[in-house]
């Protein structure tokens, strides 16, 4: 099967290009990892499901107010983020080792190479070096490819405006730039959620695990999922029970293009000789068969 | 050229030009006929719905939701429209590329389908986009390189040039600008090389798109190869819709063919019947290699697996056979029935990467509104009636007395 798959894309001329556009592509993934970038500790044991974090989400983001936190009654239903909610806490009822409750906020995961970003024609979605995807009204067109790219499905798309926008969480980028923690992580009473730079987090990640091995799932949810994502998660159940999709690979997205896109100059440069050669070539042989009717002007 | 004797009046030359040599009222009762009739109340009904679009968002008149951003005027209109349009490239590659000159009473009338196609794909896109004034955005303020969508973006804009500069000598001819028609002569070659080339590349990349979407695309038609499968399914869908609409229009507008130079166009749908064929029964061979190369031949046995057989074998396979049957047995009505099979199977493909195969397990499935169904429908009605009104106008039927041999 690999086999096929690679004889073709050498007829192609791509073999080269794609690989060679792979490598690069992860080297720039590891610097990102690498470079002080901010990220989140999201450990799901500790989280109370108290959804301070939602309310002060719509605050520091000028959103309207959100179902009563704290009321059960919110848990009853699963529910997403939307135009105007960019947080949402989810309950998992009774899924504990004990039969405890469990919760998972959920919210732009912000990856290290975004699939929104890549797919965006214009740049309106962007990914800064200090962690956050941010997304520049200024420039979008209202094309939804984000939407449909992102293996989260968290763009969210104002489909009531007239002059809609996309909308998702923004990582709190001004407050970042402040020298503030995002307004989420601040007001979480139980230590659910860790502030800090990515690598450092993974670490604290990973010796939670190692510290309690038969309590965690030995996994970090967004190490390496998408190729790495900025929001990292911990659990004692199984990360589908908290709606963290297990379908998306580690392959990070803009990979998945950039093979396609790394054809278009073979094309230009190749296609153009080659039909004027047909061309030519049909042309003297119309010229030999004598066929052609009156004179020809061109 | 002495202006005092031959400069006609700006009445006679609207009344030459415009109203097809009657008179502003008898040009107005002209439009009192059926086809007329039916185009008005199509455009009647779908422009107040446009309207309500543009006023109160693409909530008011469409089922689009925050899972399935992409609905039918993505699916049809952008997706479906780029391909149908492929008749273009495909003559104008067959006719001045191979040298098959025989096929060149149809090249205009497949030019002006491929240009009209592309000029109805812009105007679904936007009603689609958010804000649609803003097309221009990543041609030339903020270019976003990595995007699958840019460069789709900058092929169409560009191939729809090349299409107006290949339709531009019927123009001339019917503006009787000789002289600057005699010079774009020269120039026809470099726009058709272009041309193909453009159309190699978006064609291609309207499959790129989806590669970016390996969680929501069922298997059996995400692959790897999408690009490649676009690109020579528009081939298919080429020679389909050259077949088809050569078919309509030589029919629709038989008064306008020159009676001293018949066109055999059966002789030339059973020639394009015979490339249908070859194309078809490779991208049958070349699907089923999709699915051998993600290993999923086991998904066959699904109920989503029968959809895709229906599809490969119903609307490829079959075609195919019956394509080379036709040619076997010269029957050309088995033709254009399986030109109408291979379009609807371009139509189903394009709808099912786009639509029905996306988010294939998800609950809250996409089906399109009335409103939207009714949009879709103005948008192809403003192809037809620019269609008719071109081809009543230009040389795109016959060959203009006194620019033989030009095509």
């Amino acid at each position: 099967m690999e086999l096929n798959r690679r004889t073709l894309f050498k007829i192609a001329g791509v073999a080269g290009a794609a690989g060679l556009a792979g490598r690069s592509s992860s080297a720039k993934a590891s610097v990102h990892a690498r470079s002080g970038a901010k990220g989140v500790l999201v450990d799901t044991t500790l989280c109370v499901g108290c959804s301070g974090c939602e309310a002060a989400c719509s605050e520091a983001n000028h959103l309207p107010e959100p179902n009563s936190p704290g009321d059960d009654a919110v848990f009853a239903s699963k529910r997403t983020t939307g135009p105007e909610t960019f947080t949402v806490v989810n309950a998992a009822k009774k899924s504990g080792p004990a039969g405890e409750d469990r919760y998972a906020k959920s919210q732009c995961m912000h990856c290290i190479e975004p699939a929104c970003a890549s797919a965006c024609c214009v740049k309106a979605l962007e990914k800064t070096a200090a962690g956050p995807v941010v997304y520049h009204e200024d420039k979008c067109l209202g094309c939804r490819y984000c939407m449909v790219a992102c293996p989260f499905e968290v763009p969210k798309y104002q489909y009531t405006k007239a002059l809609p926008l996309v909308r998702k969480c923004t990582f709190c980028a001004e407050r970042q730039k402040a020298g503030q923690a995002p307004a989420c992580t601040e007001v979480c009473p139980s230590g659910a959620l860790t502030f800090g730079t990515r690598e450092e987090l993974v670490e604290v990640a990973k010796t939670r695990i190692y510290q309690n091995p038969t309590k965690y799932v030995h996994h970090v949810y967004g190490e390496e999922e998408a190729g790495g994502t900025s929001w990292l998660y911990i659990s004692d159940i199984p990360f589908e029970k908290l709606g963290l999709t297990n379908k998306v690979g580690t392959t990070p997205y803009p990979q998945l293009t950039q093979g396609a896109l790394s054809t278009v100059p073979f094309v230009l440069t190749l296609w153009p000789p080659l039909l004027m050669g047909l061309y030519t070539f049909s042309k003297r042989r119309e010229k030999a068969e004598g066929s052609h009717e009156g004179p020809s002007h061109e | 050229m002495s202006s005092v004797i031959a400069m006609p009046s700006r009445t006679e030359w609207l009344q030459d030009k415009m109203f097809m040599g009657l008179s502003l009222r008898d040009y107005v009762k002209s439009f009192l006929n059926p086809t007329d009739i039916v185009i008005g109340l199509i455009l009647v009904t779908g422009f107040p719905i446009i309207a309500a679009r543009f006023m109160y968002g693409l909530g008011a008149v469409t089922n689009l939701s925050q899972s399935n951003p992409w609905g039918l005027w993505i699916a049809f209109d952008v997706a479906c429209g780029v391909a149908l349009a492929a008749g273009g490239y495909t003559v104008a590659c067959a006719v001045a590329i191979f040298g098959l000159k025989e096929y060149t009473p149809i090249m205009r009338p497949a030019v002006l389908t491929g240009m009209l196609g592309y000029l109805l794909v812009v105007l679904g896109l936007f009603v689609d986009l958010g804000r649609p004034w803003r097309l221009p955005y990543p041609l030339f303020w903020s270019a976003g390189t990595t995007s699958v969508m840019y460069e789709l973006a900058w092929c169409v804009c560009l191939y729809l040039v090349v299409l107006i500069f290949e339709f531009l000598p019927a123009v001339l001819e019917w503006l009787g600008l000789k002289e600057l028609r005699m010079k774009l002569a020269k120039l026809s070659i470099g726009a058709i090389v272009l041309g193909i080339s453009l159309s190699t590349l978006h064609q291609s990349s309207l499959g790129s798109l989806f590669l970016l979407a390996p969680t929501k695309l069922h298997p059996l038609w995400y692959s790897p190869f999408l690009p490649f499968f676009f690109f020579v399914s528009s081939i298919s869908a080429g020679i389909g819709m050259v077949i088809v609409e050569s078919t309509i229009s030589h029919r629709a507008f038989h008064d306008q063919l020159d009676p001293k130079k018949p066109v055999d166009i059966d002789k030339l749908t059973l020639g394009l019947a015979k490339g249908g064929a070859l194309i078809l029964f490779s991208i049958f061979f070349l699907r089923l290699q999709g699915v051998a190369d993600g290993g999923h031949w086991n998904l066959l046995a699904t109920p989503m697996g029968a959809w895709f057989l229906v599809e490969i074998v119903g609307f490829i396979l079959v075609p195919s056979l019956l394509f080379a049957w036709a040619v076997r047995y010269r029957n050309v009505l088995l033709a254009r029935i399986a030109a109408v099979m291979t379009v609807l199977g371009i139509i189903l493909n394009r709808f099912n990467v786009s639509w029905l195969a996306f988010r294939w397990d998800a609950p809250d499935r996409y089906v399109p509104t009335v409103a939207e169904v009714i949009v879709s429908i103005t948008i192809v009605t403003i192809g037809v009636a620019l269609f008719r009104w071109i081809v009543n106008r230009m040389p795109v039927m016959y060959e203009k007395p006194g620019y033989e041999g030009l095509h």
